[in-house]
C-alpha cells in the first residue's frame, strides 16, 4: 500500500516525525484497534485514533448517549442525546476521516463474547468504568495474548498501564475486584471531563506507540496523575509470581464473570 | 523507623509495622481499594496481616479506579 497525495497532506505532521514516517502512516493505516467503551476515555481516544488514520476501528458499546455523559464524554454531541454511542461514535469518526472502517458493536463485554470480540484487533483499549469489565478485559487479553490499555479515572485522578504478553497484568497488582460494598457509592463518585480525557488521550499515544513500535510503553509500570496538583508518578511494578492468571500456578484459565453492582446516579 | 511511602519520607515510632496497621496509622479512605507495593513486589490483601514493614522500605499504595463507560447506566 502507498500513500495518496491526500494521505500524505492529511498526515504530513505524523509523517515528518522521523519515529513515523511514510512507512509508520503505512503501518496506523493497516492497523486495528479495539475500543471497548464509547465513553469518558473511549472518546477521546477513538477521535485521535481516528484522526490518526487508524484503518480499522472497532468500537464495543451497549448503551445510549444520556445528557449525564456529555460534560466528558466528546465523541457525542447534543443532538446524539438516546443514540446508540456506537452509532453517534461511528458518525463522528466517518467525519473526522473517511480513511477509517469503523465496526461497531452495541453489546456490553461477557465472558461469552469477549475473546471472539478481540481476535481480530491488534491493540484493545479499556474504556470500561467498572470492575467486572476491566477484569473480564485483562483477563480475555492475557489468553488470547493480545496487548491492551488499562485506564481508570476518579474524581481529578488518573490511572493507566499497558499490558503486552508477558507482561505484568491488571491481576498482578489487583488479584481481585473490591469487595462490593468497598466501591464508593455514585453519589460521592465523580469525575472532571478534562480528566477522562487526559487519561484517554494517554491510552490513544499508547495504541499509537505500540502500533509504530517506537517508544517506551507503559509495560511494567503505573502512571498515576493526580490533576488537582498535575503530580505524575510512574510506579515500576514487577510480575507477580502468585498472580491467579498469569503467575506460575494459575487458578484462572478461562474468561469469568463477574456480578456488577448496580449502581445508577439518576435512580 | 522512616518509609517511603507514594514517593514521600514519613517517620513511624513504630520499629515495625503490619500492612493493616500501617493502613489505619495513615488514615487511607478506603483499605479495600488499595493494594500496596512494598520494594516492588505485590502484596496480596491474603498476605497482609503478616507482612513485616520495617524501616527503610518503599511503599506505594495503588488504588482501584473505574474508567469511561459504564456496563448499567452512568456511573462515573
Amino acid at each position: 500500500m502507498s500513500l495518496t497525495e491526500q494521505q500524505i497532506e492529511r498526515y504530513s505532521r505524523h509523517i515528518i516525525l522521523k519515529q513515523v514516517g511514510g512507512k509508520g502512516q503505512e503501518k496506523i493505516l493497516n492497523s486495528k484497534v479495539l475500543i471497548i467503551g464509547a465513553g469518558g476515555l473511549g472518546a477521546p481516544a477513538a477521535l485521535y485514533l481516528a484522526a490518526a488514520g487508524v484503518g480499522n476501528l472497532g468500537i464495543v458499546d451497549g448503551d445510549v448517549v444520556d445528557l449525564s455523559n456529555l460534560q466528558r464524554q466528546i465523541i457525542h454531541f447534543t443532538p446524539d442525546i438516546g443514540k446508540k454511542k456506537v452509532d453517534s461514535a461511528r458518525e463522528k469518526i466517518n467525519q473526522i476521516n473517511p480513511d477509517v472502517k469503523v465496526t461497531t458493536y452495541n453489546e456490553k463485554v461477557y465472558a461469552k463474547n469477549i475473546l471472539d470480540i478481540i481476535k481480530d484487533y491488534d491493540f484493545i483499549i479499556d474504556g470500561t468504568d467498572n470492575f467486572s469489565a476491566k477484569f473480564l478485559i485483562n483477563d480475555a487479553c492475557v489468553i488470547a495474548k493480545k496487548p491492551f490499555s488499562h485506564g481508570g479515572i476518579l474524581r481529578f485522578q488518573g490511572q493507566t498501564l499497558t499490558y503486552t504478553p508477558q507482561s505484568t497484568c491488571y491481576r498482578c497488582i489487583f488479584d481481585q475486584p473490591p469487595p462490593k460494598g468497598a466501591v464508593p457509592t455514585c453519589s460521592e463518585a465523580g469525575i472532571l471531563g478534562a480528566v477522562a480525557g487526559m487519561l484517554g488521550t494517554i491510552q490513544a499515544a499508547e495504541a499509537l506507540k505500540y502500533i509504530l513500535g517506537v517508544g517506551e510503553l507503559l509495560t511494567n509500570k503505573l502512571l498515576t496523575f493526580d490533576a488537582l496538583n498535575m503530580e505524575y508518578r510512574t510506579i515500576n511494578l514487577k510480575r507477580n509470581r502468585n498472580c491467579p492468571i498469569c503467575g506460575e500456578n494459575p487458578t484462572i484459565k478461562e474468561v469469568i464473570d463477574y456480578e456488577q453492582p448496580l449502581c445508577d446516579l439518576r435512580k | 523507623m522512616i518509609l517511603t511511602i507514594n514517593g514521600k519520607k514519613t517517620e513511624f515510632a513504630d520499629e515495625t509495622l503490619k500492612i493493616p496497621e500501617l493502613l489505619r496509622k495513615i488514615e487511607v479512605d478506603s483499605p479495600d481499594m488499595v493494594t500496596v507495593e512494598v520494594n516492588g513486589e505485590i502484596i496480596y490483601k491474603a498476605s497482609y496481616p503478616t507482612f513485616v514493614i520495617k524501616d527503610g522500605d518503599k511503599i506505594e499504595f495503588l488504588y482501584f479506579m473505574g474508567g469511561g463507560s459504564s456496563l448499567k447506566g452512568d456511573k462515573i
